[in-house]
């Protein structure tokens, strides 16, 4: 378990930087965490998918690229292109989720 | 799992055999390179063809005869004369795809939009469409191109080719 400052606050991490703790994430966070993924602002349509993240999440789906694209939120060409360079990952990151294991 | 080593970029993933798994194969390596942020292309050859072969891409079929790592339910051997009984190789390949939409692994239909929708671009072989005789409609409706060799070298360049 390794920590990091992000935002003002400290919050738990893995290894490869997602956090552990969806109970620490804050829109704040979710804001930081995209500008180090290169995602400059975050719009009505980037926190539609944060929030259809959270909740699978909650209800314990492992995501996928093809279920975020039936989600009804968004498609998947539109998807790439909010998230763009990486939607899956960058995505669960700023949605304070573990990292995608899916390979689809 | 950070890397100092040089990120991929760009790669360009050959298929060119139309076994269900070679397919699938090569439909995960494309997609899953976009999926990191990577430009892919997949260009489809010889038998590969048929996996963008309309009539064909959600037909395709596993092989049960000559293939060693075969197994049954739990783990026998799956023994080749069984394979070679007529309606087997369905049977076999019905329960692959079955399994495979379980871990929510698309057909190759789908996951071929799911590759156009990403970004990645999908390429049929000049020499292998000629030789099959198959016409453009016969073919997948979002096809970025029929290439000969010398446009496929020129697709790639800068990138890495995959041969699967």
């Amino acid at each position: 378990m390794t920590q990091r400052e992000i935002a003002g606050v400290t919050i738990d991490v893995d290894d490869n930087g997602y956090m552990t703790d969806l109970e620490q994430w804050t829109k704040d966070i979710a804001a930081a965490f995209a500008k180090e993924v290169e995602i400059d602002a975050l719009t009505d349509k980037h926190w539609g998918v944060i929030e259809y993240l959270q909740k699978r999440h909650k209800e314990g789906v492992a995501l996928s690229i093809r279920k975020v694209g039936k989600s009804g939120v968004v498609d998947i060409k539109e998807f790439y292109r909010l998230f763009s360079g990486g939607p899956l990952k960058k995505s669960s990151l700023i949605a304070g989720i573990p990292k995608p294991v899916s390979c689809v | 799992m950070a890397n100092t080593e040089e990120k991929i970029k760009k790669v360009s993933i050959i298929c060119a055999k139309g076994a269900l798994e070679d397919v699938y194969a090569s439909l995960v390596l494309t997609n899953g390179a976009r999926m990191e942020g990577i430009e892919a292309n997949i260009f489809f050859t010889f038998f590969g063809l048929s996996a963008i072969r309309k009539n064909k891409m959600d037909k395709l079929h596993t092989s049960t005869v000559g293939n060693p790592a075969m197994e049954m339910p739990g783990g026998i051997p799956f023994p080749t004369l069984l394979g070679s009984l007529p309606g087997v190789e369905a049977g076999v390949s019905a329960m692959m795809k079955k399994e495979m939409e379980k871990l929510d692994i698309p057909p190759v239909s789908e996951f071929l939009e799911m590759i156009t929708a990403s970004g990645g671009k999908v390429y049929a072989c000049k020499l292998a469409v000629d030789m099959f005789k198959v016409k453009r409609e016969d073919l997948y409706d979002d096809l970025d191109g029929i290439l000969t060799v010398g446009d496929f070298y020129e697709i790639a360049a800068g990138g890495q080719i995959i041969f699967t």
